[in-house]
């Protein structure tokens, strides 16, 4: 700890490339990493507007691209997919937030690995390049869906794609490198520098949610990884790991990216989840609701969330006694989650609750998310799945999980953290607006959606009007792609209030929000190396209202000695 | 979201695919409001007021737990409960296939199908084999039962009005089934990304009267019979519904 704050100390007279680009301050790698996923996140959202506008006016030649064919049309939807999971939503929940907030609450000067963790930097950024080059080499990227099941994405003939898949696969190698990176200074961080009186039970809940995410990254990324490998091989060795007339199988990739393709999604819900938890108790002013049971639900749903994986293969061919086991789990999986869901909820019950633009789009993340949540149930139930799967009703639900977590979530933490990690404080009118333009316009997209997949329509139809059944659905297209449109339009509020705000902000105090986690006790922005003297905690991080306190809010450094039942 | 948006039913167990989505529909339905209501109930009544301070509750004792973990039970009772009344009509649809009245090898390839009736002999691979592309001819009131097989990537055997998807995957014969209870024509749709054109792989499903297809039958088999050969011998055994 001393040794640490002592190099920082040392490195503060380092010069602009130290200090702003090749940065070992975990502060400055957040804020990279958060750059790289909004731009990121610009992309993705860009190239949904564009296919979404192919659904909508098939005839119609798509603004600022022209006409698009049916092979561009399956590049921008791969694209898209895999932007959003792993160049966006990673880095902004693990990559910005967790480098942020772990080292700050629990009260350390830096991670544990600060040439590590800008390493896992600088790796994840080869790996955004690395993939957005794929889109402009000879034969274009990949065609084959996100999920890249062979032998389409095996066999060049299938997609025309040679160095495109390829790019594909090693730009995901390098995310996975950089996660992985990162993923080892998290845990080591959490494990050995918190600072005095920081047990585990006093971490705030974010600390624990990202830990948690990144053990579950750690435990189910080596089976994807032994596939990308395999099916490298098979395209560039010509060896036939997945392909069934030289004796490989198409479903052990299934297999293999399932394994890690469930506990993904928890590896983004849980560090999602950890900001809304985060931000609820502050602006209810009442300690999150059941803290311990929310860590014990964020542990075993890491143990329930590696033997899901084949309800996502209901329907694949697998031997179909494996399905309602695998339906069980499924279920079992739920109950953590509902139990996590109902604590927030409970702790805004006799809250004295406020609804500045964090706490909106918490709140909003956690109406929206539970759409989210139960739409799941649908599709963990392998008979409703025989119906459902490969429809727009898995599309609908995906997005109804994965917006609130990475979207609704992540823009609740950079409203509330960004006086932390810049100093000023954003428009709270802008802030507003920008959440009732993305509240609305995220609804209005996406149930639209769940009516065309309960009414038969198959995903991943580059023609809306290909089958007779689909042609009466088209209206719901229609007002999916103005609604897309509009949520992409509506991020402009934020993007203006995060470059201005920055500029022309106010200059913030200490604490704007009066939270009692560390971060909050040191200057915004914190200096290098964070504490002056580590501090020293003495109680967890809920304390708020606490009956005989002065004020509604009680730091965890502040020493008290009257207070209920301390443990 | 209504269920109104289901197109209609024409298999023998699509009732029960309905009635297992119907069933989750209201039960996460009733959830899903209760839970919504009560949020947004919460975040209304307690607002931030002047001179009200909020109630210093951790929620950590077993009775103040109870308001979690009870409806979280309630919630795991009717999730199991769900999935007990699906397993039934997994098991019909996926395991627990009827004897058959009509075998048809399908093959699916990039962009199309090919479906291959077994012919008077009733055995695959002979001469007598009835080959037809793009559309799947089948009777009323039969128990179809197809083998699957893909010539080069994975496709997806889907129909919705008979509440079927099965994938299709190279290197496998994976059988599915189905007793279509109404005649008329549908579409037979890939549901599995299978390349560019992927949708554009699109077949049709003729369901007809068991003497229309009886007929349809007939007619192929003669046209498929080499010269000389008299098929009308051998019409009663090319009757595909022909029970024991």
């Amino acid at each position: 700890m001393a040794q640490v704050a002592v190099a920082h100390a040392a490195e503060h007279e380092l010069g602009f490339w130290r200090k702003y680009v090749f940065a070992t301050d975990h502060k400055v790698i957040a804020k990279q990493y958060l750059w790289a996923a909004l731009l990121m996140a610009l992309i993705g959202g860009l190239m949904a507007a564009m296919f979404r506008w192919q659904l909508a006016w098939p005839d119609a030649s798509v603004p600022g691209w022209g006409p698009m064919g049916p092979q561009d049309y399956m590049v921008m939807v791969t694209m898209h997919g895999t932007i959003m999971v792993f160049f966006v939503a990673m880095p902004i929940l693990l990559g910005a937030f967790g480098n942020l907030v772990i080292p700050l609450m629990i009260g350390a000067g830096d991670m544990a690995f600060p040439r590590l963790n800008m390493a896992s930097f600088w790796v994840f950024l080869v790996g955004c390049v690395v993939l957005l080059a794929s889109l402009v080499v000879p034969g274009g990227a990949s065609p084959a869906g996100w999920t890249g099941y062979p032998p389409l994405s095996d066999k060049v003939e299938f997609t025309g794609s040679f160095w495109g898949i390829n790019l594909w696969i090693l730009g995901l190698a390098l995310e996975f490198v950089g996660f992985l990176l990162g993923g080892i200074n998290f845990l080591t961080t959490v494990v050995t520098l918190r600072t005095r009186g920081m047990t585990m039970w006093r971490l705030p809940l974010i600390v624990w949610q990202e830990i948690a995410a990144v053990a579950i990254f750690l435990l189910s990324v080596g089976p994807l990884v032994a596939g990308a490998i395999m099916l490298l091989l098979d395209r560039v060795a010509g060896t036939a790991f997945f392909l069934p007339h030289r004796g490989g199988d198409p479903l052990l990739w299934q297999h293999l990216f399932w394994f890690f393709g469930h506990p993904e999604v928890y590896v983004i819900a849980l560090p999602g989840f950890g900001i809304m938890q985060e931000i609820l108790p502050v602006f209810a002013r009442k300690p999150t609701f059941g803290y311990r049971t929310i860590i014990w639900c964020t542990v075993v749903a890491c143990f329930l969330s590696l033997i899901v994986w084949a309800h996502h293969m209901y329907v694949s061919g697998i031997d179909p006694r494996l399905a309602t086991p695998f339906s069980i789990a499924t279920i079992a999986i739920s109950i953590p989650f509902a139990i996590m869901i109902f604590a927030m909820i409970a702790t805004l019950w006799r809250g004295s609750i406020s609804f500045e633009t964090p706490m909106l789009f918490s709140l909003g993340g956690l109406v929206t998310f539970l759409l989210g949540g139960v739409t799941g149930i649908f599709l963990g139930s392998d008979t409703a799945d025989i119906y459902l799967h490969d429809s727009y009703f898995v599309v609908a639900h995906f997005h109804y999980t994965l917006f609130p977590v990475v979207f609704f979530a992540g823009f609740a933490g950079i409203y509330y953290w960004y006086p932390k990690m810049f100093g000023k404080l954003m428009s709270e009118t802008l802030g507003r607006v920008h959440f009732v333009l993305t509240f609305i316009f995220f609804n209005a997209a996406f149930i639209p959606l769940f009516m065309v997949g309960l009414a038969g329509g198959p995903r991943r139809i580059y023609s809306p009007m290909a089958y007779d059944l689909l042609k009466p659905l088209q209206p719901l297209h229609v007002v999916a792609t103005v609604a897309t449109i509009g949520l992409v339009l509506g991020q402009l509020p934020f993007i203006v209030n995060f470059v201005m705000s920055m500029l022309w902000g106010e200059k913030a105090a200490a604490n704007p929000w009066h939270a009692n986690t560390l971060e909050w006790t040191v200057d915004s922005p914190p200096p290098h190396g964070n504490f002056a003297h580590p501090p020293v905690v003495t109680r967890g991080p809920y304390d708020y209202s606490m009956p005989g306190a002065k004020d509604d809010w009680y730091p965890q450094t502040a020493p008290f000695s009257g207070q209920p039942q301390e443990t | 979201m209504d269920l109104q948006w289901l197109p209609q039913d024409i298999s023998t167990y699509g009732p029960q695919i309905d009635s297992a989505i119907k069933l989750i529909f209201y039960t996460v339905g009733i959830s899903l409001v209760l839970a919504e209501g009560t949020l947004i109930a919460f975040a209304l009544m307690y607002r931030r007021k002047p001179g009200r301070r909020a109630y210093f509750n951790r929620g950590e004792t077993g009775r103040e737990l109870a308001w979690v973990l009870v409806p979280a039970l309630i919630v795991l009772a009717l999730d199991l409960g769900i999935d007990v009344a699906g397993a039934r009509s997994w098991d019909i649809v996926k395991e627990a296939a009827p004897k058959p009245d009509l075998t048809v090898r399908v093959t699916a390839m990039r962009y199309g199908w090919n479906f291959t009736y077994p012919g008077p002999d009733g055995v695959f691979g002979t001469a007598d084999d009835i080959q037809q592309a793009f559309a799947l001819q089948v009777p009323a009131g039969k128990v179809v039962r197809l083998i699957l097989t893909s010539q080069d990537v994975i496709h997806s055997f889907y129909v919705p009005e008979l509440r079927l998807k099965q994938d299709v995957v190279p290197g496998r014969e994976i059988t599915a089934w189905f007793e279509a209870t109404r005649p008329g024509n549908y579409e037979i749709v890939c549901s599995q990304l299978c390349g560019p054109l992927h949708f554009a792989m699109k077949g049709a499903l003729g369901v007809q009267t068991q003497e229309a297809f009886r007929d349809w039958m007939d007619h192929q088999v003669a046209a498929n019979a080499p010269h000389g050969a008299k098929p009308a011998n051998k019409i009663e055994s090319s009757k595909p519904g022909k029970e024991g």
